[in-house]
């Protein structure tokens, strides 16, 4: 990925940052540029997510996507956060504990690289509350 | 609009492919297609095919140009060819397309094909281009694969539902059965529900033999209108509804995560234009890209209550033989899943039906059949009804 | 005025490994190790943590401690002998997690096991010359021993944050002074390029840690005056468990002053953060009223040595997240060949 295509969305991933709509209430993570439901009515602003929430569903990955061999086998997760939106996330938790259902809370971990010499990808992932 | 027909259909050998490259099996899909309703170069006004990722697989674009070529319909007749990407539904979304220029009046004869060749790349990089159907940047950033998606469907299934790992086995398993009956099938080798339940676990709940493999194929069909298609065919068979959907890219986003409202509307809309129901269709392909997919498929379509799908299958009720036959090629599970070209053989699998041409795997009195094709984790839906009568 | 910690926050990974699982993979005997060194285990990161993302979680947990407007820092050093860059800020990455960019300075620390504390002191300058309000000063470090080397039963994962201000009634502890001294000693050194620190083996400790933690330690006492019947506890940098308690007792302080500091047996040496570690665990169970002496050290050489008085708002922020006890309780085990993986130091080809 390139440095641009990572440092777009770095704030976001690092934080939580999302968008909500101050005209019908809705908060989106991934942030939204347009409100699905007011659209062109809608008027978006930045949201800083609390960060809590929960998981709806989830997988043990045994084949990892490229760059992720070494994590193997990892969780992967559908987070609802408490403001309402769903994001997809890796769940740091042992695959024989996770649950669906399970409390959840924001940590700072690195999401990847572009190999040895690339740049490093930090953000978000999850960890039982 | 104009009624639109199919007058003739070929779907290559689905599988590795060692020795043919992209071209060669796009080639022998048109060719064949168009011998098998006596076109010529002469009668074609257009062409569309799916293909998901070209760049990716064979680093190839600009795919339309080069079919066009390689068929010998670029000099001289400069035919216009037009490449269509919804990722799996690509194919799917190629033959609406073609519809739409015969039905508005635009185009006679449209060739209507799907191609893609994976095994140029490594498994990894193939799967890393399968990806890319779901969103690059909240998806496949944090680490998720196609089966991981389709398996955090299948844990809620199984969840709300009581769906079993024994029910989406059965689904490979009857798929394995027919695919074995079909000379083009990748896996052409019965399985058994132990065959699947022990097979390495790729993204839990989903075995290796849950999920479609990479295959190279190509497959293509020629549409002309309803009214001149008895001078190509004895057997025409009619496109009596045709319907598309969109839903949100990322599973997450989904209004239900066991739900495919992609599917659910391009049903209805499939359904609306044919003036039909479910209880009209004999038999379906649907897009089985992993087993839950085709427990999906099923409910959101409607032949089985949501949640019932499982049971529909263990039932025995979507073979051959069954209430509503399911996947009568082998489906996306042992036919293979060329993701550009599946949509279009599935409507190759339908004609063959309608035509009573299927062979071991004919559904008997066959008369309305249905093809369902789904892009990523269920963002596109395509659905066609097609029947023998107009 | 006084210039002191506002706030501190700590992070250790969950995972561990015991000396003797090291031992068993290079032949060693882990009865004499394990009583030589003074360190029954250490932690170990998970894959997808490094130096920065454990400065950022000790920096977020500071941040939620005192519950401080993050836009007052204006000042993020993290020392660090394990950047995740040799060119690219660690500081910034910490700066932009907790939302305190961009009207700010920030750098990155290297001075081996003591570039947190030499950030504290930057930071003290700092809020003491009013050029900022607050400064935010980490030690973090995914330190590397090679593969059957000494370093390897002790090098260690975790990190500390301590958030430094000059307004008396915002400080849990008061740092009364700070006394430093220096020598270019190379006692310890990692190449450019090169993934695995080496070290002078014996030469590490009379010409290195000793000399330099006396040296800073009694210039800071002379300095104040004072001598270890003045501090309720003392913490000394920690790469194993016998050299800060030989260096407590050559000093004149007790086993009792170190002890709750004393995390090394438990964690291993978390390098830059090792130190720190041991003040922030002692802060956990400080009273208002306690003096603490802290010296630091770090190869190369140096020992930065620091007088500490603790004010009552330890009481109101203590709570407000984890102690270090807290991180070193339910570790997860881990064996030798996945702690390799975790490490980097077997990788899929």
């Amino acid at each position: 990925m390139s440095v641009a295509r990572s440092w777009r969305h770095q704030v976001q991933r690092y934080n939580l940052i999302g968008t909500s709509c101050n005209s019908c209430g809705k908060y989106f993570y991934p942030p939204r540029t347009m409100c699905p439901g007011c659209r062109r009515d809608g008027e978006i602003v930045s949201y800083k997510f609390k960060g809590t929430g929960e998981i709806v569903t989830y997988t043990v990955i045994h084949t990892a996507a490229e760059g992720f061999e070494h994590q193997t086998p990892y969780v992967l997760g559908i987070v609802k956060l408490d403001e309402g939106p769903s994001l997809t996330s890796q769940i740091i938790v042992d695959p024989t504990d996770i649950y669906m259902g399970m409390r959840v809370r924001p940590v700072f971990r690195k999401l990847g690289d572009s190999g040895e010499k690339g740049i490093i990808c930090y953000g978000t992932k999850f960890v039982p509350e | 609009m104009r009624d639109v027909a199919i007058i003739g259909v070929k779907t290559t050998r689905f599988g590795e492919m060692w020795g043919r490259s992209f071209r060669d099996i796009i080639v022998e899909a048109g060719v064949g297609a168009l011998e098998d309703s006596g076109v010529s170069g002469d009668d074609i006004g257009s062409m569309f095919v799916g293909n998901m990722s070209g760049g990716q697989f064979v680093e190839q674009e600009h795919i339309g140009a080069l079919i066009a070529d390689y068929s010998g319909l670029s000099e001289g007749f400069h035919v216009p060819s037009t490449r269509v990407e919804a990722a799996c539904a690509s194919g799917g979304l190629a033959l609406r397309q073609g519809i739409s220029a015969v039905a508005s009046g635009q185009d006679d004869i449209v060739v209507a094909a799907g191609v893609e060749k994976m095994t140029d790349v490594s498994s990894g990089s193939a799967s890393t281009a399968l990806a890319a159907a779901a969103d690059r940047e909240w998806e496949g950033m944090m680490g998720a694969t196609f089966p991981a998606l389709y398996a955090m469907i299948a844990r809620m299934h199984m969840h709300r539902y009581g769906t079993t790992s024994e029910q989406l086995a059965q689904v490979a398993v009857k798929n394995h059965h027919n695919g074995a009956m079909n000379p083009i099938a990748q896996y052409r080798t019965p399985i058994t529900v132990e065959t699947v339940l022990n097979s390495i676990m790729v993204a839990d709940p989903l075995h290796i033999f849950d999920c479609s493999p990479i295959t190279d194929g190509a497959a293509a069909v020629i549409l002309a209108p309803a009214d001149i298609a008895h001078e190509y065919t004895d057997t025409p068979i009619y496109i009596r509804g045709s319907g598309q959907a969109s839903d949100t890219l990322a599973l997450h986003d989904r209004r239900d995560i066991t739900t495919l409202d992609a599917t659910v509307f391009a049903a209805r809309r499939a359904f609306d234009m044919a003036g039909m129901t479910v209880d009209d269709i004999d038999l379906v392909e649907v897009h089985d890209c992993f087993t839950i997919a085709e427990i999906c498929a099923i409910e959101d379509i409607g032949f089985a209550a949501k949640g019932e799908g499982g049971k529909l299958t263990e039932e025995g009720e979507t073979a051959i033989g069954g209430k509503i036959p399911v996947n009568t090629s082998g489906g996306l599970k042992s036919c293979g899943h060329p993701v550009g070209a599946t949509g279009i053989k599935q409507v190759v699998e339908i004609t063959h039906q309608l035509r009573g041409e299927a062979g071991k795997r004919q559904v008997d009195g066959a008369e309305v059949g249905m093809a369902h094709n789904v892009g990523g984790s269920g963002a596109t839906a395509v659905v066609h009804i097609l029947s023998r009568e107009r | 005025m006084s210039v002191g910690i506002v706030s501190y926050g700590a992070y250790i990974p969950k995972y561990r490994i015991k000396v003797e699982d090291i031992a068993r993979v290079w032949g060693d005997d882990a009865d004499i190790l394990i009583a030589g060194l003074m360190v029954n285990e250490k932690s170990v990161p998970d894959m997808d943590e490094d130096a920065a993302t454990i400065a950022v979680e000790a920096a977020r947990a500071a941040v939620s401690r005192s519950g401080l407007d993050v836009n007052r820092i204006e000042a993020v050093y993290t020392g660090s002998e394990s950047h995740p860059y040799a060119v690219k800020p660690t500081s910034t990455i910490v700066a932009e997690a907790i939302g305190a960019t961009p009207v700010m300075t920030a750098a990155d620390f290297e001075f081996a096991c003591k570039a947190g504390t030499a950030a504290m002191q930057a930071c003290m300058g700092l809020v003491s010359s009013n050029m900022v309000d607050l400064g935010l000063a980490i030690g973090s470090d995914v330190s590397q021993g090679a593969p059957g080397d000494a370093l390897e039963y002790t090098a260690a994962a975790g990190g500390v944050a301590y958030i430094i201000g000059n307004k008396e009634s915002e400080l849990v502890a008061v740092i009364e002074d700070t006394y430093s001294f220096t020598t270019d000693t190379p006692d310890f050194w990692r190449r450019e390029g090169m993934p695995y620190p080496e070290h002078g083996g014996r030469f590490t400790g009379e010409p290195g840690y000793f000399k330099h933690v006396l040296g800073a330690a009694k210039g800071l006492m002379e300095k104040l005056g004072t001598s270890p019947s003045d501090y309720d506890n003392a913490v000394f940098h920690q790469p194993n468990g016998k050299f800060p308690r030989r260096v407590a007792k050559m000093l004149g302080f007790s086993r009792e002053h170190i002890k709750p500091g004393m995390v090394v047996s438990r964690l291993g040496n978390t390098y830059s953060g090792s130190c720190m570690m041991g003040l922030a665990a002692t802060l956990d169970q400080a009273k208002s009223g306690d003096r603490i002496f802290m010296t630091a050290f770090g190869s190369g050489a140096g020992g930065d040595a620091f007088s500490i008085r603790v004010t009552d708002r330890i009481d109101e922020v203590r709570d407000q997240a984890p102690k270090v006890e807290e991180l070193l309780e339910d570790p997860v085990y881990m064996d030798y060949a996945m702690y390799a993986k975790h490490k980097g130091k077997i990788r899929r080809a």
